[in-house]
């Protein structure tokens, strides 16, 4: 059995970073769940947001080879009771006069929020883990979902402690040239 | 020399991106490079023409280009340099630079790449070799601004040295070269996700001199890793202070004498009995840059199933990934071994505990003494093994010698004197035949008045054996030992071994007529074509004077062709995905322990 990991994971804001990173996870045979990449307070640092479902061995050897990552900054792996964790999905429900109500309903059940109206159909707009995700999902099925549009994950540790705190004053510490 | 830039303190000059470049490759102390130019790097050799500092070797292929900067790298201990054009020129190097990964070869790549504004259009000579080789370098770059010409140069030479060493591949566009830039070499690199560790943990080597002297069957199980950081002499130390065996993987050999007396030789696949057995049998490994392969390992499950691991390695992630450390490392293998030895030293004064492994090393030297590795001779033709051992001995261990891949590989690992670090060079990781002649001919501009033997196969040497014109031109005497038994030989004993005999496509035809072999190419004329001293023997009756007549040629490169016997096999040999208990000493013969317990 593996089991889920949310892993955030700071990286050098350059071109390239992405694909060296989801490379490495194909090229070690492991599959991305979710990703999520988004800059920082810190313009030169982007954070990805990778979840994966892995066993702890090869979750620690897939961390170690990411570290290896020139551009690499910081791996942090996310424990869920620990860590606000999101994702936002767009959600086009059919509607008609009948169940629009009905649906309008589900949204404030859910704390969602209709984003767009059209005479057939409404668009919501709804963030949460996602297990409130899939079950509004499965309250609005009856009605006919006509499309969804679903980000990755993104998490962030609970408490004032911050990943980035160590890495920003890394970045001007360099090391002089050994050559 | 290198590293300081004497017109720091003056004004910005102003010149091109390949003058920068040309500039910037003198200030990390480059002094020769090989490679082919092409379109895209074109801008970069015009600066390259005057440049005083760096000598440019124009080889025949760009995978020459490569290899040999891997044999340069290796001999000297600093990054070797490769160039060649975008497109086909670049994708010719993706072997040398897989190679180079695998066994850590600190090289630097620079390829020119077409003008950013036609990246991606599919362009004439257009690839994406940063992409190609992602997975094959340590670090890349594409760069398409001038500017960064310096600071790029400066961080892929710290990258490829540094840690674990490996090849960084550079890809410029061409504009980035025509360009005016202005050039300023960097004092500081700014790597916030780049930073090594190289001193070891004081508690992890604590523990680990701690599990040392209360084992009772412990093996120094050694790597590459220790040539890698320049360990050999501190190897020595620990060795002679603590007296437990020593085994040097393939690509660790020479750094520990194969002359010491706790030396059982080289583990693995091909190993001999008495490195198999050790660690088959051990308490305890300390493997020091070593990567628990699956050569070495065989079929993992059942590998040293007594022994605990202390596993030191400056790369984190190869602690844990094969076999489960105890005691975990991370830190150059110079460091770890000079604290274990002030470690062991402190226990020992201190605490009055010292590590006896009398019986055991008497064990263990009873097993290298019964069970050498040896060959038998043939009731006629040449012997490859005795063509090998007497390069060796009328050589000696001064000289370098480089291997390409297969048996003729696995015969210089086990009947070449290994006495010093860096005194052997081979594809060990990628396993790549054609490494050889290229690598030999990098070695011999690394080590211009020492002698090289490349010592190679019919196969291997039939890849890349282009760059004898190379060596020719450029007065590069390498030695080229071609040990040819006309076929692929390590498959075919596989074919012998698992396939019934049948030889599907291992037949390469250069043996003479009397095995019906056709002798395509002669080598000697081969040789001769390429301005090259070409020699054959196949008697060994004039084995000793064939040999003293390459070694008396200094001015020009040498190729004989040992035409030998072809039906010799390695031995010992572990099957693969088999157990290392399994090892056979000859074909279905198991070592006879007879009344030894082990």
């Amino acid at each position: 059995m593996t089991t889920q990991h949310t892993l955030s994971v700071l990286v050098e804001n350059t071109p390239g970073a992405l694909a060296r990173v989801a490379g490495l996870f194909m090229r070690r045979g492991f599959n991305i769940e979710s990703l999520a990449v988004g800059p920082t307070e810190i313009p030169e640092i982007s954070r990805m947001t990778i979840v994966v479902n892995v066993d702890e061995l090869p979750l620690e050897q897939v961390t170690k080879q990411l570290n290896k990552l020139v551009n690499v900054l910081k791996i942090v792996e996310l424990d869920s009771t620990a860590a606000v964790e999101r994702e936002l999905m767009l959600i086009k429900v059919k509607t008609d006069p009948q169940t629009r109500g009905q649906v309008l309903e589900t949204v404030q059940l859910f704390r969602a929020k209709v984003v767009d109206v059209a005479t057939d159909a409404v668009t919501i707009e709804a963030t949460g883990d996602s297990g409130k995700l899939t079950a509004m999902l499965n309250v609005l099925e009856p009605f006919g979902i006509r499309e969804i549009a679903q980000s990755g994950r993104v998490a962030i540790g609970r408490g004032a402690r911050s990943i980035t705190d160590r890495t920003l004053r890394a970045v001007p510490g360099q090391q002089s040239t050994a050559i | 020399m290198t590293g300081t830039a004497p017109e720091q303190a003056t004004a910005l000059e102003t010149m091109t991106g390949a003058q920068s470049l040309v500039r910037s490759l003198e200030h990390a102390g480059v002094d020769v490079i090989f490679g082919i130019p092409g379109g895209a790097i074109l801008p970069a050799y015009d600066p390259l023409f005057d440049s005083e500092a760096i000598r440019h070797i124009l080889v025949r292929h760009e995978q020459g280009a490569g290899h040999a900067a891997q044999g340069y790298a290796m001999v000297t201990g600093k990054v070797g340099v490769c160039m060649a054009t975008s497109g086909p020129g670049a994708t010719n190097l993706v072997t040398a630079l897989a190679d180079a990964h695998m066994d850590s070869v600190p090289i630097v790549a620079i390829t020119g790449q077409v003008p950013s504004g036609a990246i991606g259009t599919d362009a004439f000579q257009e690839a994406d070799i940063r992409g190609i080789t992602m997975p094959i370098t340590k670090h890349s770059y594409l760069v398409t601004d001038p500017d960064e010409i310096p600071r790029t140069i400066a961080e892929a030479f710290h990258i490829a040295l540094t840690g674990r060493p490996g090849p960084v591949l550079v890809d410029i566009s061409k504009d980035a070269l025509q360009n005016a830039t202005t050039f300023s070499w960097p004092n500081e690199l700014a790597l916030p996700g780049y930073r090594p560790t190289t001193r070891p943990h004081g508690k992890q080597v604590r523990e680990a001199a701690r599990l040392m002297v209360a084992a009772k069957r412990p093996v120094l199980y050694v790597g590459g890793g220790v040539i890698k950081a320049e360990a050999a002499a501190e190897l020595a130390v620990l060795a002679d202070l603590t007296q437990i065996p020593v085994v040097t993987t393939l690509m660790a050999r020479g750094a520990f004498p194969d002359s010491h007396e706790l030396h059982l030789g080289m583990p693995g696949m091909h190993g001999s009995v008495a490195a198999v057995t050790a660690l088959q049998k051990s308490d305890l490994l300390i493997s020091l840059g070593a990567r628990f392969d699956d050569r070495v390992t065989g079929l993992l499950s059942t590998f040293a199933p007594e022994a605990k691991i202390i596993h030191a390695d400056i790369d984190p992630a190869e602690i844990s990934k094969n076999r489960t450390a105890d005691v975990p490392i991370v830190g150059d293998c110079k460091e770890v071994i000079s604290d274990l030895v002030v470690m062991l030293r402190k226990i020992a004064e201190e605490d009055g505990l010292v590590g006896d492994y009398t019986a055991w090393k008497q064990q263990m030297l009873g097993v290298k003494a019964k069970f050498p590795v040896g060959y038998d001779r043939p009731e006629k033709g040449l012997s490859p093994q005795r063509v090998i051992e007497r390069i060796s001995e009328l050589t000696g261990p001064e000289a370098t010698y480089v291997a390409g891949v297969g048996q003729h590989q696995m015969w210089a690992a086990h009947f070449i004197d290994f006495e010093r670090p860096r005194q052997w060079l081979n594809s060990g990781g990628a396993g790549t035949m054609g490494y050889c002649v290229p690598a030999a001919m990098g070695a011999q501009v690394g080590e211009p008045d020492n002698v090289i033997w490349a010592i190679d196969g019919d196969g291997c040497f039939q890849m890349t054996n282009q760059e004898l014109a190379t060596c020719a031109i450029e007065g590069i005497p390498v030695k080229v030992a071609v040990i040819n038994n006309s076929s692929l030989g390590m498959v075919r004993q596989w074919q012998t071994l698992f396939y019934e005999g049948r030889y599907s496509n291992t037949d390469l035809n250069t043996g003479g007529e009397d095995i019906g072999a056709r002798r395509i190419p002669d080598f000697v004329k081969l040789a001769e074509a390429y301005g090259c001293i070409g020699l054959r023997c196949d008697d060994e009756a004039d084995l000793d004077e064939t040999i003293q007549k390459a070694l008396s040629i200094n001015d020009a490169p040498v190729v004989i062709d040992f035409v030998v016997e072809r039906d010799a096999m390695v031995w010992p040999m572990v099957a693969a995905g088999t157990s290392n208990d399994d090892i056979k000493i000859a074909r279905d013969l198991a070592p006879s322990w007879e009344d030894d317990e082990l």
